[in-house]
C-alpha cells in the first residue's frame, strides 16, 4: 500500500473555507470509544469511508522500525471470518476502491463506494479491526513484498535515500528520524508475534477514527457504526511516552553520495508544529512563511532562484502544521546547469537571511492568503481530502475542529510575525544540510534477443 | 492528463447499484473562433474548470523531439503585456491555478479558478493571453531548454525510465510514438526559439482546439467564456492525422544493465486505438488479467501468491493510434526470471481460456459499480469530458457505457485477445542490476 512520509505536501496546501457555507461535520462517540466524524457531501450518490489509527512509525522502537506499516499490508490478509484476499474482492465486487497508507503518526483504511455499499466497508472494517488472524505463510510472503517496495521507494532513488539519511541526521532521539517503511534489518527482522502484539496493542475502536464524508445522513451512518463497530471491546491501551527532539547545538552537514546524475540539496530548521506550540499563532506564521517562499509561481522561490537568478532548477520549501511531534522547516532544491551545490546553499541562506532581516511585502502576504481561501473551495471538491484532513486532526490529538479555523489563523497572520518566526527559529544552530553528491552510473550494456530463439520471454 | 492508465481512468464507468445510466449532461457547440466547446454545469461549488485541449503533443514533433513539451512548458513564461512573474502574481492573487503539459497526443492547458466575478475576469484574461499570446522570450526559451536538458539526464538515473523509452522505442520504430514526449538530449539541444514559435503558430489554434468547462455558471456565461478565452486565437487548421502505429514485428528482448536493486520489466505491443469496436472485451479482459489492483490474476499470481513484487499489472492505453497494451512489474534483480515467466504463463493461459463466468461477473460488478467514483468530482469530470471530446468518442458515451461493459461475454473476450494479443510479437524490455543474491 502507499506510504505517506511527509504530511508536508498535503497539509500545506491543505486550507479550509472561510467565506463559504461552510457543511458541517457531526461528530459521534460510540460507547467503546470509537470518535465517528461524518460530513455531508451531496454532489453525487458516493461515500469515502476511512479508518485511522493512531499509530505509525513514530510510535515504534529500535528494532521494530516499519512494523506499522507490514502491520497495514497484512491487514487484508484474512481474519477469522474472511480467508486472505476475500476483504479486497468483496470490495472490488461493490463497485469499490480501496487502499490504505502509513504515515509517521497514523495509519489508515479507506474504501470510496456508491453510497448505498457503505455497510460493507463497516461490516469488513470492524470485522478486521479485531479480528485479525496474521499467519506465517502470508507473513513470508508480504514481507517480501514489502521489502521489493523498499527497493523500488528508497534504495533505487538517490533523492529518496538521502531524505531517509537526512532524517536520521537532522534528529537525535525523535521518532521521526526512522523510515515509515522501516530499515531493512528491521523489516527482515520482525516476527509474527511481534505483529500481533502491536495489532493487539493498538487496533481497538478507543483508539481509531471513523470518517464518512458523501452523500449520507448522519443519524444513518451513525446507527450503521453502531452495529457493526459498536460490539467491539476497547483496548487497554498503553501511555503514549514522549519522545520530544532535544534541542540541537549547532549546525549538522552531511554528503551523500550516489549513482546519480543530478546533485541535490536539503536543508531543514527545527521548528514547532501546532501541537504544544509555546504561542500558537507561530506555526500559522511559519505556513505563511512557506508560502512566501514557495507557494506557486509567483512566490520568491520560483521568482528569484529559478527564474531571475537562474541558480536553481527547482526549489522548494515545506512545513508541516500538524504532525504530533515538533518537525522541521525544509528546504529542497536542485542546482541550474552549471550551478554547484555550494553556490545553491549559499542563495537559499540568502533567502532565509531577507526573511530574517525584512517583513514580508504585503502583496505576498495577500497572495498567499489569496490562494488559501481559493483552495479552500478547491478542496471540496474531493471527498477523499476533506475525509483525510479530519482523520488527521483527529489522529494527532488536535481535532477536526482545527481545520474551521485554519483560514481565519491564516488571514490574521501579520508581516511581523512571519519576521519574527524567521528571526527565532531558522536559526544556523539549529540547521542540519545535505548534499547529494553524484557518482558516475556504469554504462550499461544492451542486448538484443530475439523471441524466436527461446520460444518464450524469459 | 492523458496519462499512462487512462483504461484503469475510463473502465470504471458504467452504471451504479440503482440502475442509473446517466453521466453527466454535456452540452456542445461552437465557438466564434471555431473552437468545439464541451460543457457541463456543475452546481455545488463556486469554482470552475477549464481545459483547452490542442491535438499538439510529441507526436507532431517531427524530427524536434521535445518540441512540443517545450512549447507548452513555456506558456506561462510570458503573455502579452506580462512576464513570469506578472502572470504567476495575477494568477495567484485571485487564488487560480494553472496547469499544462504535453503527451504524445495532445496538450493542453487547465485553469481552476473561483467564479466570483472579480476573480474570474483576472484569471480568464490572464489565461487568454497564455494560450494567445506567449512570448517565447529568449531568456525563457533558454532557461526553460536547460531545465528540460535537467531532467532528460535526471531520467537516465531512473531505471523505470529508462525501461519506458526503451520499450516505446521498441514498440513504435519510426512512428512518432517512439521518441519520449519531453525529447531526447541531442535533440532538444538543437531546439531554437523559432521552432517553438512555430510550433505554436501551427498547432495552437482554434480548429486544433477542444474547450471544456465544467463548473458552477449558466450555459449564457459558458458561452462568454468560452468566447473571451478563445479571443484573438487564429482559425488555423486541425492537426493531420497521425500515420498508423506499426504492426507487431517480431518478438525481442532488450536488456540492459543498470546498478538498480530491482529490475524494471515492461512486455508489451501497440493494439488498441480509440473508437475500436474490440474495445469493451479488451477492456473488461484486461479488468480481470491485469487491471484491477490485488484481485487480477497478474497481481495473484505475482504477489500475492509468490511476494515477487509491489506492483504487477497490465493494462491498455488507447491512443489516436493505437495504444500499447503493456504488463510491468519490478523486482529484485535474483527473480527478474521467475517473474517475467509467471507474467507469460498468466497471460498465455488467459488468452488461451478466456475468464471464468465467476471472474467475468466480478469484473462486471465492479466496474458498473464504480461509475460514480469516475464522476465524483468536477475535476474528474473534466478530465473525462476532455477524454470524449477530444478522442472524438460519442457524447452519450457514459450513458451507454455501463450497458456495453455489460454486453460482453466470455467468448468475446477469449476471441478479442485471440486476435489482438500475440505474446510471440511482444517487445520485452528488462532494466535492471545484475542477478546476484539480496
Amino acid at each position: 500500500m502507499k506510504i505517506l512520509r511527509a504530511a508536508v505536501a498535503l497539509l500545506s496546501c491543505l486550507p479550509v473555507l472561510a467565506w463559504a457555507e461552510r457543511p458541517a461535520v457531526h461528530e459521534f462517540q460510540l460507547d467503546n470509544g470509537l470518535k465517528l466524524l461524518v460530513k455531508e457531501d451531496h454532489r453525487a450518490p458516493a461515500a469515502v469511508s476511512q479508518v485511522w489509527y493512531k499509530v505509525g512509525s513514530s510510535y515504534e522502537h529500535e528494532g521494530v522500525t516499519g512494523i506499522s506499516h507490514i502491520l497495514e499490508h497484512m491487514m487484508f490478509k484474512g481474519t477469522e471470518k474472511h480467508p486472505p484476499g476475500e476483504f479486497s474482492r468483496i470490495i472490488a465486487a461493490n463497485g469499490g476502491r480501496e487502499n490504505a497508507f502509513t504515515g509517521a503518526d497514523y495509519t489508515a483504511y479507506f474504501q470510496t463506494l456508491e453510497k448505498s455499499r457503505l455497510e460493507v466497508s463497516f461490516e469488513l472494517e470492524a470485522d478486521r479491526m479485531r479480528h485479525l488472524r496474521i499467519l506465517p505463510e502470508e507473513f513470508a510472503k508480504e514481507r517480501e513484498v514489502v521489502m521489493e517496495e523498499r527497493r523500488m521507494r528508497t534504495e533505487d532513488q538517490p533523492r529518496a535515500k538521502l531524505s531517509e539519511h537526512f532524517a536520521a541526521l537532522a534528529h537525535t532521539n525523535s521518532p521521526y528520524r526512522n523510515p515509515v517503511i522501516g530499515w531493512p534489518d528491521d523489516i527482515r527482522a520482525i516476527t509474527v508475534e511481534d505483529l500481533r502484539d502491536w495489532y493487539l496493542r493498538w487496533y481497538a475502536p478507543n483508539n481509531a477514527t471513523l470518517v464518512v464524508v458523501g452523500d449520507v445522513e448522519p443519524q444513518a451512518v451513525l446507527e450503521l457504526a453502531k452495529k457493526h463497530f459498536g460490539p467491539l471491546p476497547p483496548g487497554d491501551l498503553p501511555a503514549l511516552k514522549l519522545r520530544r527532539e532535544v534541542e540541537q547545538a549547532g549546525e549538522r552537514r552531511m554528503t551523500v553520495k550516489l549513482p546519480a546524475k543530478l546533485p541535490y540539496l536539503a536543508m531543514a530548521y527545527k521548528v514547532p508544529a501546532l501541537k504544544e506550540a509555546q504561542a500558537d499563532w507561530e506555526p500559522y506564521a511559519l505556513e505563511v512563511l512557506a508560502g512566501v517562499l514557495d507557494g506557486g509561481a509567483s512566490a520568491r522561490f520560483s521568482s528569484r532562484l529559478v527564474r531571475g537568478g537562474q541558480i536553481a532548477a527547482e526549489a522548494g520549501a515545506g512545513y508541516n502544521l500538524y504532525p504530533r511531534l515538533p518537525a522541521l522547516f525544509e528546504l529542497e532544491a536542485t542546482p541550474a546547469t552549471g550551478k554547484s551545490l555550494r553556490e545553491l546553499e549559499q542563495a537559499l541562506r540568502e533567502e532565509v537571511r531577507q526573511v530574517r532581516d525584512k517583513p514580508v511585502a504585503q502583496a505576498e502576504l495577500e497572495r498567499v492568503k489569496a490562494q488559501v481561501l481559493a483552495q479552500e473551495v478547491y478542496q471540496r471538491d474531493s471527498m477523499f481530502y476533506q475525509a483525510m484532513r479530519l482523520g488527521l486532526l483527529e489522529t494527532v490529538d488536535l481535532g477536526w475542529q482545527r481545520a474551521d479555523e485554519y483560514p481565519a489563523r491564516i488571514q490574521a497572520v501579520k508581516a511581523e510575525e512571519v519576521q519574527a518566526v524567521a528571526r527565532k527559529y531558522l536559526l544556523d544552530e539549529h540547521l542540519s544540510v545535505a548534499w547529494l553528491e553524484p557518482l558516475p552510473i556504469e554504462a550499461g550494456k544492451a542486448v538484443i534477443e530475439s523471441i524466436q530463439e527461446t520460444g518464450h520471454v524469459r | 492528463m492523458y496519462a499512462k492508465r487512462w483504461i484503469v481512468a475510463i473502465g470504471l464507468f458504467a452504471f451504479w447499484a440503482c440502475g442509473v445510466q446517466a453521466g453527466p449532461v454535456i452540452e456542445q457547440w461552437t465557438a466564434p473562433q471555431g473552437s468545439r466547446v464541451l460543457f457541463v454545469k456543475a452546481p455545488g461549488l463556486p469554482l470552475l474548470d477549464a481545459r483547452v485541449v490542442f491535438a499538439a503533443g510529441s507526436a507532431r514533433d517531427g524530427e524536434q523531439y521535445g518540441v512540443a513539451a517545450l512549447t507548452a512548458s513555456l506558456l506561462d513564461a510570458g503573455a502579452g503585456e506580462w512576464d513570469a512573474d506578472a502572470i504567476a502574481q495575477r494568477l495567484e492573487g485571485v487564488g487560480a491555478a494553472l496547469g499544462g503539459g504535453a503527451s504524445r497526443d495532445s496538450a493542453w492547458l487547465s485553469l481552476r479558478t473561483l467564479t466570483e466575478p472579480d476573480k474570474l475576469a483576472v484569471a480568464l484574461e490572464t489565461a487568454r493571453a497564455v494560450l494567445v499570446q506567449p512570448r517565447f522570450s529568449p531568456k525563457d526559451f533558454q532557461r526553460e531548454k536547460q531545465r528540460t536538458l535537467q531532467a532528460l539526464k535526471q531520467e537516465e538515473e531512473s531505471p523505470a525510465d529508462i525501461a519506458e523509452n526503451m520499450y516505446y522505442e521498441a514498440l513504435y520504430g519510426a512512428h512518432p510514438y517512439a521518441h519520449p514526449a519531453s525529447g531526447k538530449p541531442e535533440t532538444v539541444a538543437r531546439l531554437k526559439r523559432e521552432d517553438v514559435k512555430r510550433f505554436h503558430r501551427r498547432y495552437y489554434v482554434a480548429k486544433n482546439a477542444l474547450l471544456v468547462l465544467v463548473g458552477d455558471v449558466s450555459r449564457e456565461k459558458a458561452a462568454e467564456i468560452a468566447a473571451a478565452l478563445l479571443h484573438g486565437m487564429p482559425e488555423g487548421a486541425a492537426a493531420e492525422a497521425l500515420p498508423p502505429a506499426p504492426d507487431n514485428g517480431a518478438g525481442t528482448v532488450l536488456r540492459k544493465t543498470f546498478p538498480s536493486a530491482q529490475t524494471h520489466v515492461l512486455s508489451g505491443a501497440p493494439v488498441l486505438p480509440f473508437n475500436d469496436p474490440d474495445y469493451f472485451p479488451l477492456y473488461v479482459g484486461n479488468h480481470i488479467l491485469g487491471g484491477s489492483g490485488l484481485v487480477s490474476r497478474i497481481i495473484d499470481e505475482v504477489r500475492e501468491k509468490r511476494g515477487l513484487s509491489y506492483s504487477a499489472y497490465s493494462y491498455f492505453q488507447p491512443q489516436a493510434a493505437r495504444g500499447p497494451f503493456t504488463m510491468g512489474l519490478q523486482t529484485r534483480n535474483n527473480q527478474a526470471e521467475e517473474a517475467v515467466r509467471v507474467l507469460n504463463e498468466t497471460l498465455r493461459a488467459f488468452i488461451a481460456d478466456g475468464p471464468t463466468e465467476e471472474e467475468l461477473a466480478a469484473a462486471k460488478k465492479n466496474i458498473t459499480g464504480g461509475f460514480v467514483l469516475r464522476i465524483d468530482s468536477n475535476q474528474k469530470i473534466a478530465e473525462t469530458v476532455a477524454m470524449i471530446g477530444f478522442y472524438g468518442l460519442a457524447l452519450d458515451y457514459l450513458d451507454t457505457f455501463s450497458a456495453r461493459v455489460e454486453a460482453v461475454n466470455r467468448d468475446d473476450i477469449r476471441r478479442v485477445f485471440q486476435a489482438r494479443i500475440r505474446p510471440e510479437a511482444f517487445k520485452t524490455v528488462v532494466v535492471g542490476g545484475e542477478a546476484k543474491t539480496d
